[in-house]
């Protein structure tokens, strides 16, 4: 089992405010990590710090390594774009642009330089299907994406998000906006996307991160008290924080 | 229950008065605000009315597509279409890159700082400053220092300036609109930030540049002053950015000021109105297409 991410020391300050404290963790390939904690306790952050999503707001200061295939994606200089290609994201709510279905597909793919009709065709073909799209939306490919139900969007949102290509997947709640049947859905897409793809995944549905992944870290106020194979993270957590957490205690 | 009879009993007449003196304040207040509402349209159709009334019976074929001779006395306004729309298409085309860029410039490069709110500021003054002052700037620096003479390019770099500043507002309006959850998506997928403002920004806020850049095509048009001292009152028609040119605004002071005659001057007026509300509907329905793809 080979190790995709490695983050060590990962500290990440707001202005003053410390919001990440000597994070820990490996992500493994092939696997998901599924992230779990109440709100506020730094996942999303974290999550952002592994595509540099963080890079955007002025006032983030990160130090600590994040080491994606052994190299720190925090190297002075370390080409963020070839970064995010690697890393795809999918956030919390569907945000599909408002072109049409093909239009968002073929638009990671154009920006790094696909310019022939038939490639872009087949990439629309292959990653729709892949997100298990395309026999609902093949005969209205020209029609806006805005148009689609909200599960809908949000695999679409996968599919252009898996048409450049890229290594892992990290998901920031990419359920919650969404109604029981498209959640399912999108947590059946999971299992068949993580034979190709690295997955990280931040939930707040406990029963979620039980069904799908395969490692859970839990967060608290910025630290990651456990993580573990998901299997033992929710039957026989090392930390009482954790386990309270778990079964509902707080959060 | 008799306790609840009772208190409904004592209520009921009680509200009856209050509802009654509310409805006579409410039913006053109703018929000022309509009366005021009227008066503003009432307004509006009078002076439309009138103009088209005096005017549009005047307008024909041969009006539009004939030049106009003995100074404007007789014959049509073909020249002065011809002017009109040139500078308009001119000062359009210079101001257009300049307020997007400026506009993309400042909602998304530009840090606060103090030098940003005063270029900003500037921005701001530019808008209320009297078109007058643009027109005598242009004609001293455009006309004579630059030695553009009396041009379409003196006019149409003039009324771009004073286009900007409603056009940097507009399109920073509407970039400020677009959700960061767009430009989230196009990052995340590796697009630079150049990118995702061509592909992704820009385009889902269209309607609004469009908008700033039709009440500058308005302001444009109408503009008589600054435009008499950079393009001149030339009756020919222009046939290169340096010719001088007459706009329809400048042709109707000059014949009404001159007194040369009623009937042209209403009939110029008339299709200056018409031409304003055409730009508008036209503006309008491009808006609404744009909205209509966009959340369809």
């Amino acid at each position: 089992m080979d190790t995709k991410i490695k983050i060590r020391n990962l500290n990440l300050y707001y202005g003053n405010f410390q919001a990440l404290s000597d994070v820990e963790m490996d992500i493994y390939d092939n696997k998901i990590t599924a992230l779990i904690g109440p709100s506020g306790c730094g996942k999303s952050t974290f999550l952002r710090t592994l595509n540099r999503m963080n890079d955007l707001i002025g006032s983030v200061k990160i130090d600590g390594n994040v080491l994606l295939d052994n190299q720190n994606i925090y190297e002075k200089d370390y080409d963020v774009i070839r970064l995010r290609r690697k890393i795809g994201m999918v956030f919390q709510k569907p945000n599909p642009f408002p072109k049409s279905i093909y239009e968002n597909i073929v638009y990671g793919p154009r920006i790094h330089g696909t310019k022939e009709k038939q490639k872009l065709d087949e990439i629309v073909e292959t990653t729709l299907k892949e997100v298990a799209l395309w026999d609902e939306v093949k005969d209205r490919l020209k029609k806006p994406a805005m148009g689609l139900s909200g599960g809908q969007q949000q695999r679409l949102c996968i599919a252009r998000c898996l048409a450049v290509h890229p290594e892992i997947i990290l998901m920031d709640e990419p359920t919650s906006a969404l109604d029981p049947v498209a959640t399912l859905r999108i947590e059946s897409l999971l299992e068949e996307l993580v034979k190709k793809y690295t997955i990280v995944i931040v939930t707040h549905n406990m029963q979620q991160a039980g069904r799908v992944s395969d490692y859970t870290s839990f967060f608290l106020n910025g630290k990651v008290l456990e993580s573990d194979e998901t299997d033992i993270i929710f039957s026989n957590p090392n930390n009482k924080k954790t386990e309270d957490y778990i079964t509902g205690r707080f959060g | 229950m008799t306790n609840a009879t009772e208190t409904f009993e004592l209520i009921v007449p009680k509200e009856k008065k209050f509802s009654k003196m509310i409805n006579w304040k409410t039913y006053f207040f109703y018929f000022f605000i309509y009366l005021m509402a009227t008066v503003t349209i009432l307004v509006l159709i009078a002076i439309i009315g009138y103009i088209l009334i005096n005017g549009v019976l005047h307008i024909d074929w041969e009006f539009l597509t004939s030049e106009p001779s003995k100074m404007g006395k007789e014959g049509g306004i073909y020249s002065i279409i011809i002017g009109t729309l040139y500078l308009t298409l001119v000062s359009v085309v210079i101001a257009a890159p300049i307020g997007i860029l400026a506009a993309v410039y400042f909602t998304e490069y530009a840090k606060e700082s103090r030098w940003i709110k005063m270029i900003r500021f500037g921005t701001e003054i530019l808008a209320g400053i009297p078109s007058i002052i643009f027109g005598l700037f242009g004609f001293t620096f455009f006309v004579i220092f630059l030695g553009f003479r009396w041009s379409i390019l003196s006019g149409g770099l003039t009324l771009a300036m004073m286009i900007l500043p409603t056009l940097i507002r507009a399109t920073e309006e509407s970039l400020k609109t677009v959700p960061r959850s767009y430009r989230e998506g196009s990052l995340s997928l590796g697009a630079t930030k150049w990118q995702t403002i061509i592909k992704v920004v820009l385009p889902s806020c269209l309607s609004g540049i469009l908008t700033g850049l039709i009440l500058g095509i308005g302001r444009a048009v109408g503009e008589t002053a600054a435009v008499m001292l950079t393009a001149g009152s030339s009756l020919g028609v222009p046939h290169a950015l340096t010719d001088p040119a007459r706009t329809m605004s400048v042709h109707l002071y000059i014949l009404a000021s001159e007194g040369l005659s009623r009937e042209k001057t209403f009939a110029t007026a008339s299709l200056l109105i018409i031409l304003v509300l055409i730009i508008n509907m036209i503006a309008n329905m491009v808006t609404q297409r744009y909205i209509k793809k966009a959340k369809a």
